[in-house]
């Protein structure tokens, strides 16, 4: 939280110290308060009620799985020579029993020049073509919201860093640099239970996993990068990132804390019309950088990850979508040889998805369904959900996360304990 | 959300349902009689005139939907619109100002005249970042949740239906459309109302397999804005559901400049300007 408020303050403070040209030609003694004249402020939020439970017993968590209200106040202003945006949660989590303040975006956008756009401060960040699948885009996840039924766009937590963009007729280029490590909020155990390997069973708030994260200002820092080119309406794009596994890729010695090696992806997508819908393919080469030969039992091995996908409207207002994609370790032996019997993993991960999306009564009513299915660890994670729009600004909501497999220890059949359902209110102004 | 996904667009500026034309296509009306033009003609001319007036432009649109309750919901969006080629492919950048839970939402549409090509469809969502692509959709289904369809306004290919002039009045040609492939629309035929002087569409009759009539789409208000009659007020009224949409124009303006960069993923992410005011 922190944090948060220092990004607010340089925000603000950047804004105070360079007032619009209008603001500095009237220069008299009120130049704060014709600055603030100059600063019409847009307020938008909304206020929101989600109510959820376990339907399994979960002996290490509670049985609520959310139960929380929440105003989220969202700022913007434009200048004459940038945006401003201040958008953030507040937020009475009677899970943990605590108030608590998610500061979601807090940033000043420019265009400086008519080939660049550049963007400072706290932001959501996104890209790549996977649909809840991620490859290429290695800003921070919050997995944690996402399994316990808050709305998808809790998935993306935000990321404290500098985007530039540069814009040419050979192709665009995003560069994204993260000055302090921005890890996922991934998951630890305070709110779902999971497979701890150490202790050979599930865990959850009785053993929290510990972290050792890079945390060093300018030296644990992360960049990203696409070049990216529109060609007749098929998007190509290549990726690069320096960086950190984003959520735990391995233990410290003592096997007592999560650690987060170092990561190097290099990657490439292309989307575009495929017959009646829309084809995507992606695929990412993850470098473990501190396990360059696999050869570290504590350590991820490199990877090689590949995604197709296709989305097709299938009836009137109804879409289905399809995805495959494909997680392939590499010196596999060396992991074999590495890990203690029955510790080793397969070196294949398969993952299927299938969304079917279908709006009725006048599109106020959406019925949605995304499903994994792995059929690699027979194990499957489902995400019904039902949003109906009462009003313009009412909404209800209602869903489940639903966790099923064979193994305990695969990675969705892990969370089976932690099967919910939710029911929201949403009032948007 | 996923509501506005659908359907796109958009045409609206400058609108008007229906007669998207594809003038090679289109019968060569039998005889002309004096001052009565072919139905080519005046197809195309009322095609121009709905949907590509200028070379570009810009307008801002507030739909109210009534329900048969009386429930009201509101849309509100700012559309540019640019010419590819006059008469041909068109793009357009739509940005959502309300309801609250879409604001800022963007999408952008790649128009494509030809036959066999499907619109191109992005969609961005500011709280995720997400540049989505929007997979091409059918045609006949509501423009986010109101009573136009997408094929309202984005004009109907002409090609689809054979056109008959059944009656010309002191003020109107009435042209009837008959569709070629029954089974793919809710319609047994339409009738277009066209106003001899201007050649905007003033009134579209739908009727359904059984011969009544059933939905009506009316220009309300038309204004001339830079030389160019402009619908700036339309109202679509389905007797079958007994909701009514209203659409209202505001803001106008043709032949403004519009960068063609303003239709690429660089202003999805973040609209320009004019857009937005």
């Amino acid at each position: 939280m922190i944090r948060s408020q220092a990004v607010l303050i340089v925000v603000v403070a950047v804004a105070v110290a360079f007032p619009t040209p209008a603001a500095a030609k009237d220069d008299n003694q009120n130049s704060i308060g014709s600055f603030l004249n100059e600063l019409p402020v847009e307020v938008h939020g909304f206020y929101e009620i989600r109510s959820g439970y376990r339907l399994r017993k979960d002996k290490y968590e509670k049985d609520m799985s959310v139960m929380e209200t929440r105003l989220q106040v969202d700022l913007a202003s434009y200048l004459d020579w940038a945006d401003l945006k201040v958008r953030g949660d507040v937020i009475g989590d009677m899970v943990e029993e605590q108030a608590d303040f998610d500061l979601r975006e807090a940033n000043i956008f420019t265009r400086p020049l008519d080939f660049m756009d550049l963007k400072v401060g706290r932001q959501i960040l996104t890209w790549g073509t996977g649909d809840l699948l991620f490859i290429n885009d290695l800003f921070p996840k919050d997995w944690q919201s996402f399994f316990i039924g808050r709305d998808t766009e809790y998935l993306k937590a935000p990321s404290d860093a500098a985007k530039i963009s540069l814009f040419s007729d050979f192709a665009n280029l995003d560069i994204v640099y993260t000055p302090q490590f921005d890890l996922d909020r991934f998951i630890s155990g305070e709110r779902i239970s999971y497979w701890n390997s150490n202790l050979g069973r599930l865990a959850g708030r009785d053993a929290i996993m510990g972290t050792d994260k890079p945390n060093q200002w300018f030296r644990d820092d992360e960049i990203a990068a696409r070049l990216y080119k529109n060609i007749n309406n098929y998007e190509l794009a290549f990726y690069g990132y320096r960086g950190y596994w984003k959520s735990p890729g391995g233990q410290n010695a003592a096997r007592s804390q999560a650690i987060f090696p170092d990561l190097n992806v290099y990657g490439t997508s292309i989307r575009g019309a495929v017959g009646k819908g829309i084809g995507n393919f992606e695929f990412g080469y993850y470098e473990s950088d501190d396990d360059q030969n696999g050869k570290n039992p504590l350590v991820n091995n490199s990877e090689l990850r590949f995604l197709a996908g296709y989305t097709q409207e299938v009836g009137r207002d109804f879409t289905a979508g399809f995805q495959y994609y494909v997680e392939y370790m590499l010196d596999y032996g060396q992991h074999k040889d590495s890990m203690p019997v029955g510790l080793d993993r397969d070196r294949d991960r398969h993952v299927t998805t299938v969304r079917l999306t279908k709006l009725l009564m006048n599109q106020n009513l959406r019925c949605s369904l995304f499903t994994y299915y792995s059929p690699s660890d027979k194990d499957a994670y489902m995400r019904p959900n039902i949003n109906y729009k009462a009003t313009d600004s009412l909404a209800l909501e209602a869903g489940a996360n639903i966790f099923f497999g064979d193994y305990p220890s695969t990675f969705f059949a892990q969370f089976q304990n932690n099967t919910n359902i939710y029911v929201a209110l949403r009032y948007s102004f | 959300m996923t509501r506005y996904i659908v359907i796109v667009l958009i045409l609206f500026v400058f609108m008007l349902p229906g007669l998207a034309a594809e003038p090679n296509n289109v019968p060569e009306a039998k005889s002309a009689v004096q001052e009565i033009p072919a139905v080519n003609t005046i197809v195309n001319k009322a095609n121009m005139m709905a949907y590509y007036q200028g070379r570009d432009g810009k307008a801002k649109v507030t739909m109210t939907i009534t329900s048969k309750q009386g429930q009201k919901r509101e849309r509100e969006f700012i559309i540019l619109r640019k010419d590819v080629n006059d008469g041909g492919d068109q793009k357009y950048f739509v940005y959502f100002e309300r309801p609250a839970d879409v604001r800022r939402m963007v999408y952008i549409v790649h128009k494509h005249v030809g036959l066999q090509k499907d619109d191109d469809r992005w969609l961005y969502l500011p709280a995720l970042d997400l540049v989505k692509r929007i997979a091409a959709g059918d045609k006949r289904t509501s423009f986010v949740g109101s009573d136009f369809l997408y094929e309202d306004i984005s004009g109907r290919n002409l090609a689809e239906d054979t056109h008959e002039l059944i009656e010309t009045t002191e003020q109107l040609f009435v042209i009837k459309n008959v569709p070629k492939k029954a089974d793919t629309v809710e319609f047994s035929y339409y009738n277009v109302s066209i106003d001899r002087k201007t050649f905007v569409p003033m009134k579209m009759d739908y009727f359904d397999k059984q011969g009544k009539l059933y939905r009506v789409i009316e220009s309300k208000k038309i204004e001339m804005i830079q030389d160019f009659p402009t619908v700036v007020q339309s109202e679509v009224t389905d007797m079958k559901t007994s909701s009514k949409t209203e659409m209202v124009f505001s803001g106008v303006k043709y032949d403004i400049n519009l960068d063609e960069d303003i239709f690429t993923e660089r202003y999805l992410r973040k609209p320009p300007r004019e857009a937005i005011r």
